[in-house]
């Protein structure tokens, strides 16, 4: 059970998440309703990495490699931004 | 001490198929990726062939864009990117670091079959007639016009996707977890450190990519709008997103070029390598700075002027690891006793042709030139000096310097020697020409031109033929050899590297007992094993 509860706990979270995100789509319009549903999803993103891929046991290496990941998805981004937000 | 070698240790369709050797695994790789290197070979035949005059004579236009589409799907995806990583990598990464093999044996021999995979999606995609938008799948053209195969072909690139990034995962956790003792990071051989950072750009790249097809099929099947204006999508979303895999992916073919070129050196040189930590460094450097670089291929295609100012600075900086590079292989042979033999002369022609490339590869960077090349013959030549004039001869310098350890046999060392410089003479007198074309105005993807460019597309066209001869060469004196060269020694080239520690061919585990490391790389000078002497041609 020791095992089990933390997962459970995330898929509630995750659920939850999920509520607020179709909540806020519904509430919210234009740049507001970007910010919370990429907000939210980061959130959930974060939780499953944390949680579902095991960050939380493992050394520095391992989260060093996680977040240069999430680094690269920046640069994308990043970059993305760069060209449409100046043309 | 007479233990079998990978080679001996099984004869039977089933102890290949079914290895997880990572030597018998190359070999596998090897095989295959022949069979694509001539089936790509031979669109490019029909190519310059039908170049030879201004007229359409050989194929119709739409035979023609199939005709290079295919050439350069095949070419990168089932030749270029696995080349040098799956089959030398698997071959010798295990043994340069003392481990008896990668990580993940099994999913190495999954990668293969992934790979095959999609090599039968690319032959199902031949044989149902072809696709025409190019290998870089520019939409709307392939999402909305296209009417070959396209969703068959981003099938094939999808599927072989995941060989790369099994391949590149397999490699990191092998070189963090499998050195042997005293194999710290600073003594890794450089070839390593070439492999290593390819497999980075693999796992973080080739994710991307998949991702970009899928969309395409999901505007081309369900009209989802995500590059097509017309339902509310950006054409140039799709340029971003194939070039942040694309560019990065020309690092993952010539990455590990550099890396073979420095082990070839230093053996020539006999010398200690010139500047070990630059060398590596530059490698993941490269790799690095490599994923900000990609907006340089749509400076005329829309991009916002910033952007496009931005991406070209960071295009002249991609160079300096590279020249860090060249100017260390360069001071490593000077005053060194070098020894004029096939792997060094390959080595020699990749140095040349390597600065040929990226030099022009700064000129196609500079904003406004790139206004008056872009499109033209002139990125072709750009970039065949890198792919083809370098990376290929990497390869085939790799080929002929592990040779003797991969197969045990020596090979005729005079035949090595002129299959190097036909290769660098039929090259030159391909591609040269198409800089001045290029400059000229001849635009890339047409096979009808004008009158006075015909004189540049026959020294081409004449240029490939000698190529294509010098190609076939080695595979025929190789071939020989493998019945009839001498047997090869433990050390033949007098290099260093555990590598040469072990039996030519290494045993099935490649190390009776794990190694032990206890000094820097290349301690040159080493002396040959005796045997050389009565093997040199
Ligand atoms: C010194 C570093 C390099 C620089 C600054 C550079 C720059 C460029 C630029 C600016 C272009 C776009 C030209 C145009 O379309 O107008 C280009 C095209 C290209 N380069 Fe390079 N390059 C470099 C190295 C390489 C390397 C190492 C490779 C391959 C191993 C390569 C392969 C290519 C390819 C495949 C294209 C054109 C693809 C296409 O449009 O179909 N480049 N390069
Ligand atoms: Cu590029």
């Amino acid at each position: 059970m020791k095992v089990v509860a933390p997962l459970i706990a995330v898929w509630a979270a995750l659920l939850a998440l999920l509520g607020l995100t179709v909540g806020a789509s519904l509430m919210l319009t234009g740049t507001p309703s970007l910010v919370v549903s990429l907000g939210i999803a980061s959130a959930k993103a974060a939780l499953i990495a944390w949680v579902y891929m095991q960050l939380r046991r493992e050394g520095g290496l391992m989260r060093i490699m996680a977040l240069g990941a999430a680094f690269w998805l920046l640069i994308l981004l990043g970059y993305l931004a760069l060209d449409y937000l100046t043309r | 001490m007479t233990e079998v070698s990978y080679l001996e240790h099984g004869h039977s369709l089933k102890s290949w198929l079914l290895t997880t050797d990572h030597k018998r695994i190359a070999i596998l790789y090897f095989l295959s990726i022949t069979f694509f290197f001539f089936v790509g070979g031979a669109a490019a035949a029909l190519i310059r062939i039908d170049l030879l005059t201004p007229e359409a004579d050989l194929m119709s236009n739409e035979g023609y864009n199939r005709a290079f589409t295919l050439h350069g799907v095949i070419m990168v995806w089932f030749f270029l990117i696995p080349s040098i990583p799956n089959t030398f990598g698997n071959f010798l990464v295990p043994l340069m670091i003392g481990a008896r093999d990668l990580a993940f044996p099994r999913l190495n021999l999954l990668s293969w079959y992934i790979y095959m995979l999609g090599g039968l999606f690319t032959l199902a995609v031949l044989v149902l007639g072809g696709v025409d938008t190019g290998w870089t799948f520019y939409t709307p053209l392939s999402s909305m016009f296209a009417n070959g195969n396209v969703i068959l072909a981003a099938t094939a690139i999808f599927v072989v996707g995941f060989s790369s990034i099994l391949t590149g995962l397999n490699f990191i956790v092998t070189v963090h977890r499998l050195r042997c003792p005293g194999m710290t990071w600073g003594r890794l051989p450089l070839f390593v450190w070439s492999i290593y950072a390819t497999s980075l750009i693999l796992v973080l790249a080739t994710p991307v990519l998949s991702i970009t097809l899928v969309l395409i099929a999901a505007e081309r099947l369900f009209g989802v709008g995500v590059f097509n204006p017309a339902l509310g999508g950006d054409p140039l979303l799709y340029q971003h997103l194939f070039w942040f895999y694309s560019h990065p992916a020309v690092y993952i073919m010539v990455l590990p070029a550099l890396g073979v070129i420095s082990e070839l050196v230093t053996a020539a040189a006999r010398k200690p390598v010139f500047g070990y930590r630059f060398v590596a460094g530059s490698s993941i450097a490269i790799a690095i700075i490599g994923f900000l670089v990609w907006g340089h291929h749509m400076f005329v295609a829309g991009q916002s002027m910033y952007a496009s100012a931005v991406f070209s600075f960071l295009s002249l900086a991609v160079a300096v690891p590279s020249g860090i590079k060249v100017y260390n292989w360069t001071a490593t042979l000077y005053k060194g006793h070098i020894a004029l033999d096939p792997p060094f002369l390959f080595a020699m022609s990749f140095i040349g042709l390597f600065v040929v490339g990226g030099m022009t590869g700064l000129i196609l960077a500079m904003l406004a030139v790139d206004v008056h090349v872009h499109d033209t013959y002139f990125v072709i030549a750009h970039f065949h000096y890198i792919m083809v004039g370098g990376t290929v001869s990497a390869y085939f310098g790799a080929l002929h310097y592990w040779w003797p350890k991969m197969m045990g046999r020596w090979l005729p060392l005079v035949w090595g020697r002129l299959s190097a410089i036909f290769i660098f003479l039929g090259f030159n007198l391909t591609f040269f020409p198409q800089f001045i074309l290029g400059y000229l105005g001849m635009p890339r993807r047409y096979h009808v031109y004008p009158a006075e460019f015909q004189t540049l597309h026959v020294l081409s066209s004449a240029g490939a033929s000698v190529l294509g001869l010098a190609y076939l060469l080695p595979f025929t004196y190789l071939l020989y050899s493998l019945r009839h060269g001498e047997k090869a020694p433990p050390n033949p080239w007098g290099a260093t590297g555990l590598e040469w520690t072990v039996p030519s061919p290494p045993p099935q585990h490649n190390f009776h007992e794990l190694p032990t490391v206890d000094g820097p790389p290349y301690q040159y000078p080493v002396e040959p094993d005796a045997e050389r002497e009565t093997a040199h041609g």
